[in-house]
């Protein structure tokens, strides 16, 4: 057994409103850079939908993540590694920038600059980032949202062409019938990363510590193998820079022990962080378990009880500080995804082993029970029509449990079963022991639930203990000899550096004057020569100069 | 004049691919990369760059077989004169052919999509016109001269004067006869080679063979100082109500 810890996310879809609060706190934070316009580090979707990039979910068509091969070994479902490298000149799996979608921005001096007493409003019209020219503005990272455009797309969601043919059959989207719900997605930070496995230069890494997937921004060389081999299509080009960026999980937000900047904005208040103790060398048999069906349990078999003494001496011994191995015991990720058993991994056979797992959505059942004349707030009415509806059950399967609607609707009768307990116990005063046989779980573990689910103080949901070292003098030693942070480079996504704030992605004015200077914006010019996060000065070598 | 077309520059030439790679190597890592534009346009891209780059394999591959390897060593194997001249002639046409319709596509996407227009740097500019230029003289001396001209042997020659550079004796004598073809290729690839670092050619250097060998998932320890643990809110609230 070779311990190790992980930061892990949680999110409760059922409190989803989808209001797209981490999206643009993420990107203010992360993503407001020219190269990165397209970039969305954390993007809401509407599901049923195509998503973001456009049905990046379909894996016949773009080949990310890990397959079995003949013999049952695992293997990137991009081919070997000889394959991918001969495929280094031109990369068949990349999806384009239109399959994100084109960038826009405004000529706001339109606006601005508008003369009074004009009969007509002015109006200012999409220019595309990209090109400057005027552009019609076509899709976007939330195109869908609330399922917008669902009746004539939605039926190419990936996860409904992959149900069963008479479940898929059922689905029509007419308006009175749709069902939807939102997905939050950040990069998974798999346990067993693809896109790492892909790199060809060696430039992505998980940390040892907590388990962050990281893009080196120095050693990165432009590849683009990771963006495509990522299932989840987490991995992003950054067009200005030619290098790979990703979710960062804010590692320096998280090495204060602070949340991530999604989590720490959620208004829903739906997402969970901790830490999750797990076996390394479990990581290889779990992800090439044969039977897709499978792979929910292995998955979860990798996880190490942090109750069990045995554990938390071995994290001991391994090095990780008593704050980890307290954090491990009191995180609520391991409380959703091992006790409780209510969290699943987003399309688990994709065999990453993702590390962001959800709480599925409860409410287009209920609605589905109100739909079907029944009493949705009947625990047994609940059940019945749970076990009766192929969708969104069979959709949910799709998602979460790679087709198996028995796990998903188990996970639904759980919360459902909460649900019915705790009303009875409030209205009636009266305890539903009936509800909690058909769980297995006991009243305490369901009111505990309860409160996790539904209060979710700040201090439960987030657990997070502040970063360490296992050698502390060697880092003192390096504090002091540099402060730079690797990502803090020109146009890096840390943007820090000298000239950290003139890193700024969009220009006020759209349209340059003849080049008198006087009306143009010089936002994110940079000088010939720059001092480097190293401290030594060097040319700038940056091919954004020319447009600025 | 001789000496320092056929001395002096290719010396400085190499001080200059030299040193660049180590100034940019120790100064812009950050820069160090393909620069894909896959992303905004891949249509003739997808053709355009394997034909670039196998071509480019070719055409380097014989380059080095032309002015490494002395005539007198293909003679001691055994190798006809004729046979040599015929693969190196029709070798180099067809790889040479790839890499001319590869580089016209390449230059053709760049300069039709605007996309990718944009995002082409001063320093693209320059490196794809020194490519055409140079790809230009080595087809003209190849098929030209060698293959429906009288031929050049630059055996006895050019590659005699390239090895004498490195063998730290250079011979300028044996350039001045040259056909002016060879003559400005071969002052153009001493000068491409000076170009080379500032470039974004330096991708090159980063062939990621290492790949075929190393383990799969990589992990790295954290680096960087212990930050200060930040008081949740609810110590905040704590603190701020006393």
């Amino acid at each position: 057994m070779r311990i190790r810890a992980q930061v892990a996310m949680v999110m409760n879809l059922d409190k989803c409103i989808g209001c797209h609060t981490c999206s643009v706190t993420c990107k203010q934070t992360w993503t407001n850079r020219e190269g990165t316009e397209y970039v969305w580090f954390n993007n809401v979707e509407t599901k049923p939908g195509i998503g973001y990039p456009k049905h990046y979910e379909d894996q016949d068509r773009w080949h990310g993540g890990w397959q079995l091969d003949r013999k049952g070994r695992l293997t990137l479902r991009s081919g070997g590694r000889v394959k991918r490298l001969t495929r280094i000149f031109s990369n068949p799996d990349l999806p384009s920038i239109d399959d994100y979608y084109e960038p826009a921005t405004f000529d706001k001096d339109i606006l601005v600059g508008a003369p009074a007493g004009l009969n007509d409003t002015p109006v200012k019209r999409p220019h595309s980032a990209l090109t400057g020219e005027p552009m019609t503005v076509e899709w976007g990272a939330n195109w869908e949202d609330s399922l917008g455009g669902a009746h004539e797309r939605a039926d190419q969601d990936p996860n409904i062409t992959g149900m069963p043919p008479e479940a898929a059959a059922k689905v029509k989207f007419e308006f009175e019938k749709t069902f939807m719900f939102h997905l939050p997605r950040i990069c998974e930070h798999c346990l067993n990363p693809a896109c790492v496995s892909a790199c060809p230069s060696g430039a992505m890494y998980k940390r040892e510590e907590d388990g962050i997937v990281l893009v080196d921004q120095n050693k990165c060389r432009g590849w683009r193998m990771c963006v495509s081999a990522c299932p989840y299509k987490k991995v992003y080009v950054n067009h200005a820079t030619g290098k790979a960026e990703k979710c960062t999980f804010c590692f320096p937000r998280i090495e204060a022990g602070q949340p991530t900047i999604c989590s720490e904005t959620c208004v829903g208040r739906l997402r969970y962080l901790g830490i999750v103790f797990y076996d390394e060398d479990a990581v290889l048999a779990a992800a090439s378990v044969k039977d897709e069906r499978d792979l929910l349990d292995a998955q979860r078999d990798v996880f190490l009880d942090p109750h069990d003494p045995v554990v938390r001496q071995a994290a001991l011994d391994a090095g990780m500080p008593e704050e980890w191995v307290e954090a491990a015991r009191l995180s609520p990720v391991w409380r959703l995804i091992s006790e409780y058993r209510i969290a699943l991994p987003l399309h688990p056979e994709y065999r990453t082993l993702p590390m962001v797992w959800y709480v599925p959505p409860l409410s287009p059942v209920l609605d589905a029970t109100g739909a079907a004349g029944r009493d949705d707030t009947d625990a047994d009415d609940v059940f019945h029509t749970i076990r009766d509806l192929r969708i969104p059950v069979e959709y949910l399967a799709e998602l979460f449990t790679a087709g198996d609607a028995d796990a998903a609707a188990g996970v639904l009768m759980k919360l459902a079963a909460m649900r019915s307990y705790m009303r009875a116990r409030t209205l009636d005063g009266t305890f539903a022991q009936e509800l909690l046989e058909g769980i297995g779980m006991t009243g305490e573990q369901v009111e505990a639930m309860y409160r996790l689910l539904a209060i979710a103080k700040y201090d439960e949901r987030y657990v997070i203990p502040t970063a360490y070292t296992k050698d502390a003098a060697a880092l003192e030693a390096q504090a002091t000899a540099s402060d730079g942070c690797s990502l803090d480079c020109e146009g890096g996504p840390g943007m820090g550096g000298s000239d950290g704030i003139k890193a700024v992605t969009e220009r006020f004015h759209l349209v340059e004057d003849g080049g008198d200077g006087g009306d143009t914006v010089h936002v994110g010019r940079r000088e010939l020569v720059t001092r480097r996060p190293d401290g030594r000065m060097g040319l700038t070598i940056d091919p954004t100069r020319e447009r600025s | 004049m001789n000496t320092v077309v056929w001395i002096v520059l290719p010396y400085l030439c190499l001080a200059v691919f030299v040193g660049g790679h180590i100034w940019r190597w120790r100064h812009d890592q950050f820069g160090w990369t393909t620069h894909t534009s896959q992303l905004l346009e891949n249509r003739i891209l997808r053709l355009g760059s394997p034909l670039f780059h196998l071509g480019a394999f070719g055409v380097i591959g014989g380059h080095a077989m032309g002015l490494l390897v002395p005539a007198s060593l293909t003679a001691a194997l055994g190798i006809p004169e004729h046979l040599y001249h015929l693969v190196a002639v029709w070798a180099g046409t067809v790889t040479g052919v790839m890499l001319i319709v590869g580089l016209v596509l390449l230059i053709a996407r760049r300069l039709v999509n605007g996309r990718v227009r944009r995002k082409t740097t001063s320093m693209d500019k320059v490196l794809y016109a020194s490519l055409a230029v140079m790809v230009g003289l080595g087809m003209a001396a190849t098929v030209v001269v060698n293959l429906f001209g009288p031929g050049y042997d630059y055996r006895e020659t050019i590659a005699v004067w390239f090895r004498s550079v490195f063998w730290l004796s250079p011979r300028s004598d044996l350039m001045i006869d040259a056909p002016l073809v060879y003559q400005l290729h071969a002052i153009g690839g001493f000068l491409f080679l000076a170009l080379w670092p500032f470039t974004r050619l330096v991708h090159v250097w980063s062939a990621p063979l290492a790949y075929l060998w190393r383990p799969y998932v990589v992990y790295r320890t954290r680096r960087g100082p212990v930050p200060t643990p930040q008081p949740s809110p609810a110590t905040v609230r704590e603190a701020t109500r006393r």
